[in-house]
């Protein structure tokens, strides 16, 4: 298996507050990852710190990706690198139509692989079977960028982003939340498709339900800023009946 | 509105006289070795005799500029902006520079200067591609009348447009060609004691450029006029006039620029529009004139007077204007709406940035019946500039059903710069129909971060997220302008997030 991902014991704080203390994991090509934990457990932290949010502080730990300290680069080099981040809240960008912004963030990272740029034509080319596997049609792309958009919309907008800019690791943060059914399956069916060799999926999520649309290959359990425990994906529905609670107990006093 | 915070370092290195640093902070700061013929420096009635002389003007048109100039002597400099600057020295400018191989008019492009074919080749403008151009099918459509510091150096496109009887020349010309359209309605938009700085443009206006679209004519391409400051020390004085008779359409162009000196320079220019029965005018400007630096040490002072009038029913006039340079810019393009029916825009996008001031906006004054206007102002402050919308609604009593929507938003990078909204409405009639809405917002950092995770640089997250705040008017420009428009609304920006 190679290596993608290879956190080692990473402490992260914000505004001299730790979060991320002692954190570990490591994620190889092919594989999917779901992280679970209670709310405050420091999910979106490790996501955010992945990503290069600015604003936070590493004090300790590596994370090496692609045999590359990842921490060396800005948020844009790290997502010309393979990184995507599907972003829990969205944000809103008005006055930019959602064809324009994503054209000009694939024609970005493909410039900085030293690929040739597509224009408006060969880009629709391109787009088309991603929107249909998403059920979402051209109209979609001319709305501003999350403007107005319902929760469901926004989801499938971040799962087509994926899609088109098709990552080498996906980190989906709470991706599942807001979701009816529906909306959940099409998510799932996005996200199923970038399954592949040489990628990986990192799944932060509050609940189960997500778990039975995306199979993972491990889950892993975040209390506390560490991973205090991982298995494969029965874990998950142990988790569902037993709660967070129970588990820490366990850990503690072990 | 007003808060302050963190600045962001200005980089160390001032020095200008690399290519590639023009590249990266003030594109058109080239100056030009341009052998010149000054008159002396100062304002007296001698100076604006002299200018009328190097003209060739008629008597009637020196008398003109005299009563200007004895109006001028008595008005005092306004100071309800919301700009600051030290007193400008009228007597320590230059009120007449020409490029001396202008003495003799060109009879063609081929006996323009290279040295000043050079140069608006850098600014983008390849006057003679234009004309080589003219007779192509599908390629850029668009006349440019170039002026240079005082002087108009080239027009082209002459000939085709006035086989559909539309004029379009240097002001200078059209004084003695066209001397009864000119007296008609030359200061008959905005008066000669209009105000100061209009009063004084009256006075020692130097070129600009002048068009007369004929009754029913559509005319067929963008007219524009290019400004370009070269010469230190000088002020611009340039005075444009457009008149669109009945049923007849034009669109203008307006570009400017001016080399980087570390002086101020004075601009203060007049254009007067107007609509006849059923007629418009469109009327875009790209100012881009040096902002001064970073420290605000130079750069243009703008004092521009721009009004139109909507004289005949139904007519229209609409201003775009995307302002991202001068030191100081103080304008307000405004429509007087006479003829019933009659449609007045006002479409802007001012960026502002380091020690940048601009106080800008409009005025619709709305005479006629059924009579409507909309005004967008989009205001972008960063660095420690300051960004004033200022505007008037004026609704008389006489016109029944005025319409108004008026529009202001603001944006602002960091927190040392200031976003003001100055909206004035006077309505003497209770049929009118007034709405306004403005809004003030920031570009949030979880913003930036959105975009820059999808792998945009900082600088094209901010580009990107600007065009999209000012889109609204930067749609309104005409598409030889909108590209470069927006590169603009970049560039004047860089620097200002980290």
């Amino acid at each position: 298996m190679t290596e993608l991902l290879n956190i080692e014991n990473l402490h992260a704080r914000v505004e001299e507050k730790e979060i991320l203390k002692g954190l570990s994991l490591k994620v190889n090509a092919g594989e999917v990852h779901a992280i679970m934990g209670p709310n405050g457990s420091g999910k979106s932290t490790l996501a955010s710190v992945l990503a290069g949010k600015p604003g936070y502080e590493i004090t300790e730990g590596s994370v090496n990706f692609q045999g590359e300290d990842l921490l060396e680069f800005e948020a844009e080099e790290r997502a010309q690198k393979g990184i995507f981040l599907g972003f829990q809240y969205p944000v809103e960008i008005p006055g930019v139509n959602s064809m324009y912004f994503l054209r000009t963030a694939l024609n970005a990272q493909r410039k900085a692989r030293g690929e040739e740029e597509l224009d408006g034509i060969d880009f629709m080319d391109f787009i088309q079977d991603k929107l249909e596997l998403l059920d979402m049609n051209t109209e979609f792309l001319k709305r501003p960028v999350n403007v107005g958009f319902s929760g469901g919309e926004k989801k499938r907008h971040e799962t087509l982003q994926m899609c088109a800019l098709n990552p080498t690791l996906a980190l989906l943060d709470e991706t599942d939340s807001g979701l009816d059914i529906d909306a959940l399956q099409i998510v799932s069916r996005g996200v199923n498709a970038m399954r592949g060799e040489g990628k990986a999926i990192v799944l932060i999520t509050h609940y189960q339900r997500l778990l039975d649309y995306i199979e993972p290959d491990f889950v892993h359990v975040l209390k506390d800023g560490q991973i205090i425990k991982s298995g494969d994906k029965t874990l998950a529905t142990e988790l569902e009946k037993e709660g967070y609670s129970g588990l820490t107990n366990e850990t503690t006093a072990a | 509105m007003n808060t302050a915070a963190k600045m962001p370092t200005p980089p160390a290195d001032n020095v200008i006289n690399k290519d590639t640093q023009l590249d990266k902070t003030y594109k058109y700061g080239f100056s030009s070795d341009i052998e010149m013929d000054y008159a002396p420096k100062g304002l007296n009635e001698d100076i604006v005799r002299l200018i009328s002389e190097k003209k060739g003007e008629p008597e009637w048109m020196l008398e003109w500029r005299l009563n200007a100039f004895r109006i001028w002597q008595n008005m005092v400099e306004p100071n309800w902006a919301k700009l600051g600057y030290p007193p400008i020295d009228y007597n320590d400018i230059y009120y007449y520079a020409a490029p001396k191989s202008q003495k003799e008019k060109p009879k063609s492009l081929d006996e323009v200067d290279p040295e000043l074919l050079a140069v608006y080749e850098k600014l983008g403008i390849p006057l003679k591609e234009q004309e080589v151009l003219a007779g192509v099918e599908g390629t850029s459509n668009v006349a440019i009348d170039a002026v240079f510091d005082s002087v108009s150096v080239a027009t082209t496109f002459k000939d085709k447009l006035a086989e559909m009887g539309v004029i379009f020349c240097p002001i200078s010309e059209a004084i003695r060609d066209y001397p009864e359209l000119v007296k008609k309605y030359l200061g008959t938009v905005v008066p000669q004691g209009d105000n100061f700085f209009a009063a004084l443009n009256c006075a020692v206006f130097t070129d600009g450029s002048f068009v007369y679209i004929p009754k029913g004519v559509r005319c067929p391409m963008e007219l524009s006029t290019y400004f370009r400051i070269n010469a230190r020390d000088t002020g611009q004085f340039e005075r444009t006039l457009i008149i669109a008779d009945d049923d007849s359409y034009v669109s203008y162009l307006e570009g400017c620029t001016a080399p980087q000196r570390d002086e101020n320079q004075l601009h203060a220019a007049v254009v007067e529009l107007v609509a006849m029965k059923n007629a418009e005018i469109k009327y875009s400007t790209v100012q881009n004139w040096y902002p001064g630096d970073e420290n605000g040490k130079g750069g243009i002072y703008n004092f521009v007077t721009k009004r139109g009038t909507c004289k005949g029913e139904r007519s229209k006039i609409s201003w775009t204007q995307v302002e991202t340079g001068s030191a100081v810019t103080w304008k307000y393009p405004s429509c007087i709406l006479e003829g019933d029916y009659s449609v007045g825009e006002f479409y802007s996008v001012a960026v502002t940035n380091n020690c940048q001031q601009a106080d800008t906006g409009t005025k619709m004054i709305h005479k006629g019946k059924n009579t409507s206007s909309t005004i967008i102002s989009k205001g972008i402050s960063a660095g420690r500039s300051n960004n004033t919308y200022r505007g008037l609604v004026h609704i008389f009593p006489e016109a029944e059903n005025a319409r108004n929507y008026t529009e202001c938003d603001s944006l602002l990078m960091g927190n040392k710069c200031g976003a003001h909204t100055v909206p004035y409405i006077r309505a003497h009639n209770n049929t009118a129909n007034l709405e306004h809405e403005a809004t003030t917002s920031k570009i949030s950092d979880e913003q930036l971060f959105y975009c820059r995770q999808r792998g945009l640089s900082e600088e094209d997250s901010v580009s990107l997220i600007v065009n999209g705040f000012a889109k609204d008017v930067m749609q309104q420009l005409p598409m030889e302008f909108a590209v470069e428009a927006q590169k603009l609304l970049g560039i004047s920006l860089e620097g200002s997030v980290g």
